[in-house]
Protein backbone atom coordinates (compact mmCIF):
# COMPACT_ATOMS: atom_id res chain seq x y z
CA UNK A 1 0.00 0.00 0.00
CA UNK A 2 2.66 2.33 1.55
CA UNK A 3 4.90 1.35 -1.96
CA UNK A 4 1.82 2.05 -4.19
CA UNK A 5 1.27 5.56 -2.57
CA UNK A 6 5.27 6.00 -2.70
CA UNK A 7 4.98 5.47 -6.50
CA UNK A 8 2.12 7.46 -7.29
CA UNK A 9 3.94 10.49 -5.94
CA UNK A 10 7.08 9.78 -8.28
CA UNK A 11 5.00 10.09 -10.80
CA UNK A 12 3.25 13.09 -9.97
CA UNK A 13 6.23 14.68 -9.54
CA UNK A 14 7.89 13.41 -12.86
CA UNK A 15 4.79 15.10 -14.41
CA UNK A 16 4.93 17.98 -12.77
CA UNK A 17 8.31 19.09 -11.68
CA UNK A 18 6.65 22.92 -11.03
CA UNK A 19 6.06 20.70 -7.54
CA UNK A 20 9.56 21.10 -6.97
CA UNK A 21 10.33 24.12 -7.32
CA UNK A 22 7.40 25.33 -5.54
CA UNK A 23 8.93 23.73 -2.48
CA UNK A 24 11.95 25.53 -2.89
CA UNK A 25 10.44 28.27 -3.20
CA UNK A 26 8.43 26.97 0.59
CA UNK A 27 11.89 26.43 1.49
CA UNK A 28 13.38 29.45 0.93
CA UNK A 29 10.31 31.87 1.94
CA UNK A 30 10.46 29.80 5.33
CA UNK A 31 14.11 30.69 5.93
CA UNK A 32 13.81 33.84 4.96
CA UNK A 33 11.06 34.69 7.23
CA UNK A 34 12.99 34.66 9.83
CA UNK A 35 14.95 37.69 9.69
CA UNK A 36 12.31 39.98 8.49
CA UNK A 37 11.21 40.84 12.54
CA UNK A 38 15.06 41.44 12.94
CA UNK A 39 15.21 44.26 9.82
CA UNK A 40 11.88 46.22 10.71
CA UNK A 41 13.36 46.40 14.19
CA UNK A 42 16.33 48.20 12.56
CA UNK A 43 14.46 50.21 10.64
CA UNK A 44 12.32 51.50 13.13
CA UNK A 45 15.41 52.09 15.15
CA UNK A 46 17.29 53.92 12.38
CA UNK A 47 13.79 55.83 12.38
CA UNK A 48 14.13 56.65 15.71
CA UNK A 49 17.67 58.06 16.04
CA UNK A 50 17.29 59.99 12.82
CA UNK A 51 14.06 62.33 13.67
CA UNK A 52 16.02 61.99 17.00
CA UNK A 53 12.80 61.11 18.77
CA UNK A 54 15.69 59.04 21.41
CA UNK A 55 18.67 60.90 22.00
CA UNK A 56 21.75 59.63 20.44
CA UNK A 57 23.84 59.51 23.52
CA UNK A 58 21.03 56.73 24.76
CA UNK A 59 20.41 55.15 21.30
CA UNK A 60 23.17 55.62 18.87
CA UNK A 61 21.97 54.83 15.19
CA UNK A 62 22.77 51.80 13.29
CA UNK A 63 25.72 52.69 11.57
CA UNK A 64 27.56 54.22 14.75
CA UNK A 65 27.18 50.78 16.17
CA UNK A 66 28.68 49.24 13.03
CA UNK A 67 31.43 51.60 12.68
CA UNK A 68 32.38 50.88 16.41
CA UNK A 69 32.24 47.00 15.80
CA UNK A 70 34.19 47.66 12.47
CA UNK A 71 36.88 50.08 14.10
CA UNK A 72 37.06 47.14 17.13
CA UNK A 73 37.53 44.26 14.43
CA UNK A 74 40.26 46.25 12.10
CA UNK A 75 42.88 45.14 14.75
CA UNK A 76 41.61 41.64 15.51
CA UNK A 77 40.79 43.51 19.46
CA UNK A 78 36.83 42.21 18.29
CA UNK A 79 37.96 38.49 17.70
CA UNK A 80 39.59 38.16 20.67
CA UNK A 81 36.76 39.02 22.76
CA UNK A 82 34.65 36.87 20.88
CA UNK A 83 36.83 34.16 21.61
CA UNK A 84 37.78 34.61 24.70
CA UNK A 85 33.81 34.57 25.73
CA UNK A 86 33.25 31.77 23.03
CA UNK A 87 35.39 29.74 24.88
CA UNK A 88 34.09 30.09 28.25
CA UNK A 89 30.86 29.35 27.21
CA UNK A 90 32.09 26.14 25.80
CA UNK A 91 33.94 24.94 28.28
CA UNK A 92 31.58 25.97 30.53
CA UNK A 93 29.01 23.99 28.78
CA UNK A 94 30.84 21.17 28.16
CA UNK A 95 31.83 20.71 31.69
CA UNK A 96 28.02 21.18 32.92
CA UNK A 97 26.28 19.07 30.35
CA UNK A 98 28.75 16.47 31.33
CA UNK A 99 28.30 15.79 34.93
CA UNK A 100 24.24 16.38 34.32
CA UNK A 101 24.06 14.04 31.77
CA UNK A 102 25.88 11.41 34.29
CA UNK A 103 23.48 12.91 37.01
CA UNK A 104 20.49 13.13 35.25
CA UNK A 105 20.75 9.15 34.44
CA UNK A 106 21.59 7.46 37.49
CA UNK A 107 18.84 9.62 39.23
CA UNK A 108 16.47 8.34 36.46
CA UNK A 109 17.46 5.35 36.23
CA UNK A 110 17.70 4.82 40.14
CA UNK A 111 15.25 5.40 42.56
CA UNK A 112 17.87 5.18 45.22
CA UNK A 113 20.09 7.39 44.07
CA UNK A 114 17.80 9.85 42.75
CA UNK A 115 16.26 10.20 46.66
CA UNK A 116 19.69 10.14 47.36
CA UNK A 117 20.55 12.99 44.89
CA UNK A 118 17.56 14.96 43.61
CA UNK A 119 16.22 16.76 47.30
CA UNK A 120 19.73 18.50 46.92
CA UNK A 121 19.75 19.47 43.62
CA UNK A 122 16.26 21.23 43.64
CA UNK A 123 17.34 23.21 46.72
CA UNK A 124 20.22 23.91 44.88
CA UNK A 125 18.45 24.58 42.02
CA UNK A 126 16.40 28.01 44.03
CA UNK A 127 19.83 29.06 44.73
CA UNK A 128 20.37 32.79 42.19
CA UNK A 129 22.98 32.40 39.98
CA UNK A 130 24.58 35.60 41.70
CA UNK A 131 25.39 34.12 44.64
CA UNK A 132 27.61 31.75 43.45
CA UNK A 133 29.77 34.46 42.31
CA UNK A 134 31.47 35.41 45.87
CA UNK A 135 32.14 31.81 46.71
CA UNK A 136 33.64 30.77 43.18
CA UNK A 137 35.81 34.04 43.12
CA UNK A 138 36.80 32.73 46.67
CA UNK A 139 37.59 29.01 45.66
CA UNK A 140 38.64 29.44 41.88
CA UNK A 141 40.53 33.11 42.11
CA UNK A 142 38.92 35.62 39.37
CA UNK A 143 40.02 34.33 36.55
CA UNK A 144 38.77 31.85 33.96
CA UNK A 145 37.83 28.80 36.65
CA UNK A 146 35.52 30.94 38.66
CA UNK A 147 33.64 32.18 35.07
CA UNK A 148 33.76 28.40 33.84
CA UNK A 149 32.42 27.43 37.14
CA UNK A 150 29.43 29.46 36.94
CA UNK A 151 28.42 29.35 33.67
CA UNK A 152 28.45 25.20 34.53
CA UNK A 153 26.37 25.84 37.48
CA UNK A 154 23.38 27.38 34.57
CA UNK A 155 23.85 24.86 31.91
CA UNK A 156 23.73 21.84 34.63
CA UNK A 157 20.36 22.61 35.87
CA UNK A 158 18.02 22.68 32.71
CA UNK A 159 19.81 19.29 31.16
CA UNK A 160 19.78 17.71 34.51
CA UNK A 161 15.84 18.40 34.97
CA UNK A 162 14.70 17.25 31.45
CA UNK A 163 16.93 14.67 31.60
CA UNK A 164 15.95 13.25 34.76
CA UNK A 165 12.28 13.80 33.96
CA UNK A 166 12.63 12.12 30.63
CA UNK A 167 14.15 8.91 32.06
CA UNK A 168 11.50 8.50 35.08
CA UNK A 169 8.71 9.43 31.81
CA UNK A 170 9.66 6.65 29.69
CA UNK A 171 6.13 4.37 29.21
CA UNK A 172 6.15 1.19 31.57
CA UNK A 173 5.50 -0.40 28.49
CA UNK A 174 8.27 0.22 26.97
CA UNK A 175 10.13 -1.52 29.52
CA UNK A 176 8.10 -4.69 29.54
CA UNK A 177 8.88 -5.02 26.01
CA UNK A 178 12.48 -4.96 26.59
CA UNK A 179 11.68 -7.69 29.73
CA UNK A 180 9.64 -9.82 27.11
CA UNK A 181 12.47 -9.97 24.78
CA UNK A 182 15.50 -10.77 27.26
CA UNK A 183 17.31 -7.69 27.48
CA UNK A 184 19.78 -7.28 30.14
CA UNK A 185 19.96 -4.13 31.73
CA UNK A 186 22.82 -2.80 29.52
CA UNK A 187 20.59 -3.56 26.69
CA UNK A 188 17.85 -1.91 28.10
CA UNK A 189 19.36 1.38 28.83
CA UNK A 190 20.94 1.21 24.98
CA UNK A 191 18.13 0.46 22.86
CA UNK A 192 14.95 1.54 25.33
CA UNK A 193 15.85 4.67 27.79
CA UNK A 194 18.87 6.28 26.17
CA UNK A 195 17.30 6.65 22.74
CA UNK A 196 14.06 7.32 24.48
CA UNK A 197 15.57 10.26 26.07
CA UNK A 198 17.21 11.96 23.60
CA UNK A 199 14.29 14.44 22.60
CA UNK A 200 14.11 15.91 26.43
CA UNK A 201 18.01 15.54 26.56
CA UNK A 202 18.50 17.86 23.34
CA UNK A 203 15.83 20.26 24.75
CA UNK A 204 17.85 20.48 27.84
CA UNK A 205 20.85 21.41 26.17
CA UNK A 206 19.25 24.26 23.91
CA UNK A 207 17.97 25.39 27.42
CA UNK A 208 21.15 24.74 29.26
CA UNK A 209 23.14 26.63 26.28
CA UNK A 210 20.75 29.62 26.53
CA UNK A 211 21.62 29.48 30.06
CA UNK A 212 25.38 29.24 29.75
CA UNK A 213 25.24 32.30 27.49
CA UNK A 214 22.98 33.91 30.28
CA UNK A 215 25.67 32.75 32.50
CA UNK A 216 28.59 34.40 30.73
CA UNK A 217 27.54 37.54 30.75
CA UNK A 218 27.01 37.47 34.64
CA UNK A 219 30.76 36.19 34.74
CA UNK A 220 32.22 38.44 32.91
CA UNK A 221 30.23 41.75 34.33
CA UNK A 222 31.85 40.01 37.87
CA UNK A 223 35.41 41.04 36.83
CA UNK A 224 36.94 40.24 33.25
CA UNK A 225 39.59 42.19 31.42
CA UNK A 226 38.39 40.49 27.75
CA UNK A 227 35.09 39.16 26.40
CA UNK A 228 31.89 40.56 25.21
CA UNK A 229 31.03 40.87 28.94
CA UNK A 230 33.58 43.27 29.64
CA UNK A 231 33.21 45.14 26.32
CA UNK A 232 29.61 46.37 27.49
CA UNK A 233 31.14 47.64 30.96
CA UNK A 234 33.46 49.26 29.02
CA UNK A 235 30.90 50.81 26.76
CA UNK A 236 29.21 51.91 30.26
CA UNK A 237 32.40 52.96 31.71
CA UNK A 238 33.53 55.01 28.50
CA UNK A 239 29.91 56.72 27.64
CA UNK A 240 29.83 54.81 24.55
CA UNK A 241 26.22 53.22 23.89
CA UNK A 242 27.47 52.39 20.51
CA UNK A 243 29.60 49.50 21.98
CA UNK A 244 27.02 48.30 24.52
CA UNK A 245 24.68 47.58 21.57
CA UNK A 246 27.23 46.44 19.35
CA UNK A 247 28.15 43.56 22.11
CA UNK A 248 24.33 42.56 22.49
CA UNK A 249 23.63 41.95 18.92
CA UNK A 250 26.98 39.91 18.90
CA UNK A 251 25.74 37.73 21.49
CA UNK A 252 21.99 37.53 20.14
CA UNK A 253 23.84 36.10 17.12
CA UNK A 254 26.78 33.94 18.22
CA UNK A 255 24.07 32.56 20.56
CA UNK A 256 21.65 32.10 17.53
CA UNK A 257 24.37 29.98 15.90
CA UNK A 258 25.61 28.02 18.42
CA UNK A 259 21.86 27.11 19.06
CA UNK A 260 21.16 26.31 15.56
CA UNK A 261 24.60 24.14 15.83
CA UNK A 262 23.17 21.80 18.55
CA UNK A 263 19.64 21.20 16.59
CA UNK A 264 21.01 20.71 13.81
CA UNK A 265 23.47 18.35 14.92
CA UNK A 266 20.83 17.14 16.92
CA UNK A 267 18.32 16.38 14.09
CA UNK A 268 19.46 12.95 13.02
CA UNK A 269 18.77 11.18 15.89
CA UNK A 270 15.29 13.01 15.94
CA UNK A 271 14.60 11.82 12.70
CA UNK A 272 11.50 9.33 14.70
CA UNK A 273 9.80 12.06 16.35
CA UNK A 274 6.60 13.27 15.03
CA UNK A 275 6.30 16.77 14.70
CA UNK A 276 4.70 19.52 12.90
CA UNK A 277 8.00 20.00 11.58
CA UNK A 278 8.63 16.61 10.49
CA UNK A 279 5.53 15.99 8.41
CA UNK A 280 6.50 19.52 6.95
CA UNK A 281 10.12 18.88 5.16
CA UNK A 282 8.23 14.65 4.88
CA UNK A 283 5.55 16.58 2.77
CA UNK A 284 8.79 18.90 0.95
CA UNK A 285 10.92 15.91 0.71
CA UNK A 286 8.17 13.52 -0.89
CA UNK B 1 3.44 -28.78 26.77
CA UNK B 2 2.86 -26.13 28.64
CA UNK B 3 1.42 -27.11 32.70
CA UNK B 4 -0.61 -24.47 34.30
CA UNK B 5 -1.11 -25.94 37.64
CA UNK B 6 -3.14 -24.38 40.53
CA UNK B 7 -2.06 -20.80 39.93
CA UNK B 8 -4.05 -18.17 41.95
CA UNK B 9 -3.44 -14.45 41.74
CA UNK B 10 -4.15 -12.07 44.09
CA UNK B 11 -3.35 -8.12 44.02
CA UNK B 12 -3.07 -5.90 46.68
CA UNK B 13 -5.65 -3.24 46.63
CA UNK B 14 -5.41 -0.40 49.56
CA UNK B 15 -4.50 -2.72 52.34
CA UNK B 16 -6.98 -5.15 51.05
CA UNK B 17 -6.38 -8.07 48.57
CA UNK B 18 -7.92 -9.06 45.56
CA UNK B 19 -8.42 -12.06 43.82
CA UNK B 20 -8.01 -12.07 40.63
CA UNK B 21 -7.45 -15.71 39.67
CA UNK B 22 -8.39 -18.73 41.57
CA UNK B 23 -6.53 -22.19 41.60
CA UNK B 24 -6.48 -22.65 37.50
CA UNK B 25 -5.60 -26.03 36.38
CA UNK B 26 -4.83 -26.43 32.62
CA UNK B 27 -2.77 -28.43 29.94
CA UNK B 28 -1.82 -27.02 26.68
CA UNK B 29 -0.83 -29.23 24.20
CA UNK B 30 1.94 -28.95 21.60
CA UNK B 31 0.66 -27.14 18.51
CA UNK B 32 -3.06 -25.82 19.62
CA UNK B 33 -4.18 -22.96 19.38
CA UNK B 34 -6.17 -22.16 23.00
CA UNK B 35 -8.03 -18.62 23.18
CA UNK B 36 -9.05 -17.40 27.07
CA UNK B 37 -12.26 -15.22 26.91
CA UNK B 38 -14.30 -14.13 29.95
CA UNK B 39 -15.83 -10.58 31.22
CA UNK B 40 -13.59 -7.95 31.73
CA UNK B 41 -11.29 -8.17 35.06
CA UNK B 42 -12.20 -12.22 34.83
CA UNK B 43 -7.98 -12.82 34.89
CA UNK B 44 -7.22 -13.22 31.24
CA UNK B 45 -4.87 -11.25 30.73
CA UNK B 46 -2.99 -11.87 34.19
CA UNK B 47 -2.96 -15.32 33.21
CA UNK B 48 -1.62 -14.33 29.96
CA UNK B 49 1.43 -12.58 31.75
CA UNK B 50 1.67 -15.16 34.37
CA UNK B 51 2.54 -17.84 31.66
CA UNK B 52 5.05 -15.29 29.72
CA UNK B 53 6.57 -14.52 33.49
CA UNK B 54 5.85 -10.91 32.83
CA UNK B 55 4.08 -11.35 36.42
CA UNK B 56 4.52 -14.11 39.44
CA UNK B 57 1.50 -16.41 40.43
CA UNK B 58 0.59 -15.82 44.41
CA UNK B 59 0.26 -19.60 44.19
CA UNK B 60 0.85 -22.82 41.69
CA UNK B 61 3.64 -22.21 38.86
CA UNK B 62 3.32 -22.69 34.89
CA UNK B 63 5.43 -25.73 33.41
CA UNK B 64 7.11 -25.30 29.61
CA UNK B 65 7.59 -28.81 29.43
CA UNK B 66 9.42 -29.69 32.62
CA UNK B 67 10.27 -25.99 33.65
CA UNK B 68 8.90 -23.77 35.89
CA UNK B 69 8.30 -20.45 34.14
CA UNK B 70 9.88 -17.67 36.52
CA UNK B 71 10.85 -14.69 34.19
CA UNK B 72 10.22 -13.92 30.73
CA UNK B 73 12.37 -16.81 27.93
CA UNK B 74 13.19 -16.66 24.38
CA UNK B 75 10.91 -19.87 24.55
CA UNK B 76 7.72 -17.55 24.82
CA UNK B 77 6.96 -14.29 23.18
CA UNK B 78 3.71 -12.07 23.67
CA UNK B 79 2.45 -9.32 21.50
CA UNK B 80 0.05 -7.26 23.12
CA UNK B 81 -2.85 -5.44 22.53
CA UNK B 82 -0.78 -2.26 21.04
CA UNK B 83 1.93 -2.94 18.98
CA UNK B 84 4.51 -1.10 21.21
CA UNK B 85 7.27 -0.54 18.56
CA UNK B 86 9.84 1.49 20.13
CA UNK B 87 9.25 4.88 18.23
CA UNK B 88 12.85 5.95 18.08
CA UNK B 89 13.96 2.85 15.98
CA UNK B 90 13.07 1.90 12.37
CA UNK B 91 11.14 -1.80 11.47
CA UNK B 92 14.67 -3.67 11.00
CA UNK B 93 16.08 -2.47 14.63
CA UNK B 94 12.74 -3.00 16.12
CA UNK B 95 12.54 -6.77 15.36
CA UNK B 96 16.04 -7.00 16.40
CA UNK B 97 15.24 -6.02 19.62
CA UNK B 98 14.35 -10.31 20.10
CA UNK B 99 17.86 -11.27 18.66
CA UNK B 100 20.21 -8.98 20.00
CA UNK B 101 22.90 -11.33 21.11
CA UNK B 102 22.61 -13.35 17.75
CA UNK B 103 25.67 -11.89 15.58
CA UNK B 104 25.06 -9.57 12.88
CA UNK B 105 24.91 -11.98 9.84
CA UNK B 106 22.65 -14.12 11.23
CA UNK B 107 20.30 -10.85 12.96
CA UNK B 108 19.71 -9.72 9.34
CA UNK B 109 18.82 -13.20 7.65
CA UNK B 110 16.16 -13.80 10.41
CA UNK B 111 14.64 -10.27 10.09
CA UNK B 112 14.50 -10.33 6.55
CA UNK B 113 12.87 -13.84 6.31
CA UNK B 114 10.51 -12.87 9.24
CA UNK B 115 9.54 -9.53 7.20
CA UNK B 116 8.89 -11.90 4.29
CA UNK B 117 6.42 -14.04 6.22
CA UNK B 118 4.44 -10.99 7.84
CA UNK B 119 3.89 -9.90 4.20
CA UNK B 120 6.50 -6.49 4.90
CA UNK B 121 9.56 -7.10 2.98
CA UNK B 122 10.00 -3.78 2.09
CA UNK B 123 9.10 -1.94 5.18
CA UNK B 124 12.56 -2.51 7.22
CA UNK B 125 13.47 0.98 6.74
CA UNK B 126 10.06 2.58 7.76
CA UNK B 127 9.55 4.36 11.20
CA UNK B 128 6.52 3.10 13.37
CA UNK B 129 4.84 6.66 12.88
CA UNK B 130 4.43 5.29 9.07
CA UNK B 131 2.84 2.31 9.78
CA UNK B 132 -0.52 1.60 9.79
CA UNK B 133 -2.40 -0.26 13.03
CA UNK B 134 -2.30 -3.91 10.94
CA UNK B 135 1.04 -3.30 9.10
CA UNK B 136 2.62 -2.11 12.93
CA UNK B 137 1.08 -5.08 14.81
CA UNK B 138 2.34 -7.85 11.52
CA UNK B 139 5.92 -5.98 12.90
CA UNK B 140 4.89 -6.95 16.78
CA UNK B 141 4.36 -10.31 15.44
CA UNK B 142 7.29 -10.42 13.56
CA UNK B 143 9.26 -9.47 16.48
CA UNK B 144 8.02 -11.86 18.66
CA UNK B 145 8.46 -15.03 15.87
CA UNK B 146 11.85 -14.29 14.97
CA UNK B 147 13.07 -15.30 18.79
CA UNK B 148 11.86 -18.60 17.18
CA UNK B 149 9.33 -19.78 20.21
CA UNK B 150 8.08 -22.65 21.32
CA UNK B 151 4.78 -20.91 22.61
CA UNK B 152 2.92 -17.83 21.12
CA UNK B 153 1.58 -15.68 23.66
CA UNK B 154 -1.16 -12.94 21.95
CA UNK B 155 -2.92 -10.48 24.67
CA UNK B 156 -6.22 -9.09 22.08
CA UNK B 157 -3.56 -8.18 19.38
CA UNK B 158 -6.22 -7.58 17.03
CA UNK B 159 -8.73 -5.63 19.13
CA UNK B 160 -7.86 -2.05 17.97
CA UNK B 161 -7.80 -3.13 14.05
CA UNK B 162 -10.98 -2.52 12.05
CA UNK B 163 -12.54 -5.59 10.84
CA UNK B 164 -11.15 -5.70 7.12
CA UNK B 165 -7.15 -5.64 8.96
CA UNK B 166 -8.39 -7.81 11.30
CA UNK B 167 -9.53 -10.48 9.32
CA UNK B 168 -6.69 -10.37 7.07
CA UNK B 169 -4.47 -10.84 10.18
CA UNK B 170 -6.27 -13.55 11.61
CA UNK B 171 -5.58 -15.57 8.22
CA UNK B 172 -2.06 -14.57 8.20
CA UNK B 173 -1.24 -15.39 12.00
CA UNK B 174 -3.51 -18.84 11.53
CA UNK B 175 -1.22 -19.53 8.36
CA UNK B 176 2.16 -18.48 10.38
CA UNK B 177 0.74 -20.78 13.08
CA UNK B 178 0.56 -23.97 10.54
CA UNK B 179 3.50 -23.19 9.11
CA UNK B 180 5.59 -22.79 11.98
CA UNK B 181 4.30 -25.44 13.96
CA UNK B 182 4.01 -23.10 17.22
CA UNK B 183 1.28 -23.34 20.01
CA UNK B 184 -0.60 -20.34 20.70
CA UNK B 185 -2.32 -18.68 23.95
CA UNK B 186 -4.56 -15.55 23.17
CA UNK B 187 -7.04 -13.67 24.87
CA UNK B 188 -9.52 -12.33 23.19
CA UNK B 189 -12.81 -10.20 23.61
CA UNK B 190 -14.18 -11.55 20.25
CA UNK B 191 -15.76 -14.48 20.64
CA UNK B 192 -16.34 -15.06 16.98
CA UNK B 193 -12.12 -14.17 16.75
CA UNK B 194 -11.93 -17.40 19.63
CA UNK B 195 -13.92 -20.21 17.88
CA UNK B 196 -12.55 -18.67 14.35
CA UNK B 197 -9.16 -19.71 15.78
CA UNK B 198 -9.10 -21.77 18.05
CA UNK B 199 -8.89 -25.57 18.71
CA UNK B 200 -9.75 -25.19 22.70
CA UNK B 201 -11.49 -21.94 24.48
CA UNK B 202 -10.89 -21.28 28.09
CA UNK B 203 -14.04 -19.31 28.89
CA UNK B 204 -12.80 -17.59 32.53
CA UNK B 205 -15.19 -16.54 35.38
CA UNK B 206 -14.56 -13.77 38.12
CA UNK B 207 -13.62 -14.75 41.25
CA UNK B 208 -16.00 -14.54 43.81
CA UNK B 209 -15.54 -14.76 47.60
CA UNK B 210 -16.59 -17.95 48.90
CA UNK B 211 -17.53 -19.45 46.25
CA UNK B 212 -16.17 -22.05 43.09
CA UNK B 213 -15.68 -20.37 40.03
CA UNK B 214 -16.18 -22.50 37.15
CA UNK B 215 -14.10 -22.17 34.40
CA UNK B 216 -14.98 -24.02 31.23
CA UNK B 217 -12.89 -25.46 28.86
CA UNK B 218 -14.72 -25.52 25.43
CA UNK B 219 -13.39 -28.09 22.87
CA UNK B 220 -14.14 -26.40 18.92
CA UNK B 221 -14.29 -29.73 16.50
CA UNK B 222 -12.06 -29.20 13.47
CA UNK B 223 -12.59 -28.62 10.62
CA UNK B 224 -14.43 -25.26 11.71
CA UNK B 225 -17.95 -24.78 9.75
CA UNK B 226 -19.82 -21.06 10.07
CA UNK B 227 -22.87 -23.02 11.13
CA UNK B 228 -20.87 -24.81 13.79
CA UNK B 229 -19.41 -21.66 14.91
CA UNK B 230 -22.68 -19.81 15.39
CA UNK B 231 -23.36 -22.68 17.74
CA UNK B 232 -19.72 -22.13 19.54
CA UNK B 233 -20.61 -18.65 19.80
CA UNK B 234 -23.79 -19.21 21.56
CA UNK B 235 -22.77 -21.96 23.93
CA UNK B 236 -19.42 -19.51 24.86
CA UNK B 237 -21.86 -16.52 25.80
CA UNK B 238 -23.78 -18.57 27.79
CA UNK B 239 -20.55 -20.35 29.84
CA UNK B 240 -19.49 -16.58 29.99
CA UNK B 241 -23.28 -14.51 31.53
CA UNK B 242 -24.48 -18.20 32.83
CA UNK B 243 -28.19 -18.02 31.21
CA UNK B 244 -28.29 -21.68 30.64
CA UNK B 245 -26.98 -24.63 31.72
CA UNK B 246 -24.10 -25.99 29.96
CA UNK B 247 -23.76 -29.72 29.19
CA UNK B 248 -21.19 -29.96 26.42
CA UNK B 249 -18.66 -27.64 28.36
CA UNK B 250 -16.42 -29.59 30.75
CA UNK B 251 -15.81 -28.01 33.72
CA UNK B 252 -12.18 -27.41 35.25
Amino acid sequence: MYLILKNINLKLQDKFPKYLSCNLIYQLSHNIIGIVLPIIIIIIWYLLTITETVRNNLLPPPQEVIDELLNLSSDGTLFSHILITLSRVFYGFVFGAVVATILGVITGVSPTLRSFFDPTIQALKAVPSLAWVPLFILWFGIFEDSKIALISVGVFFPIYLNLMMGIRQIDKKMIEVAHINNLNYFQTVRWVLLPGIIPEWVTGLRSGLALGWMFVIAAELMGASEGLGYLMIDGQMTGRPALIIGALILFAIIGKITDEILYISAKPFLKWKVSLNTMQEEENNA
Amino acid sequence: MLKIHNVSKAFKNNDKSVNVLENINLFVEKQEILSLVGQSGCGKSTLLRIISGLEKASSGHVKLYDEIITKPSSSIAMVFQDPRLMPWLNVFDNIKLSILNDNKETQKFKINNTLKKVGLENAGDLWPRQLSGGMAQRVAIARALVQEPKVLLLDEPFSALDSFTKTNLHEHVKDLWSSLKITIVMVTHDINEATGMSDRILVLQKPVKNKISKNEIIKINQPRSSYKNDEYNELIKNCIFKTNNIQTAAFI
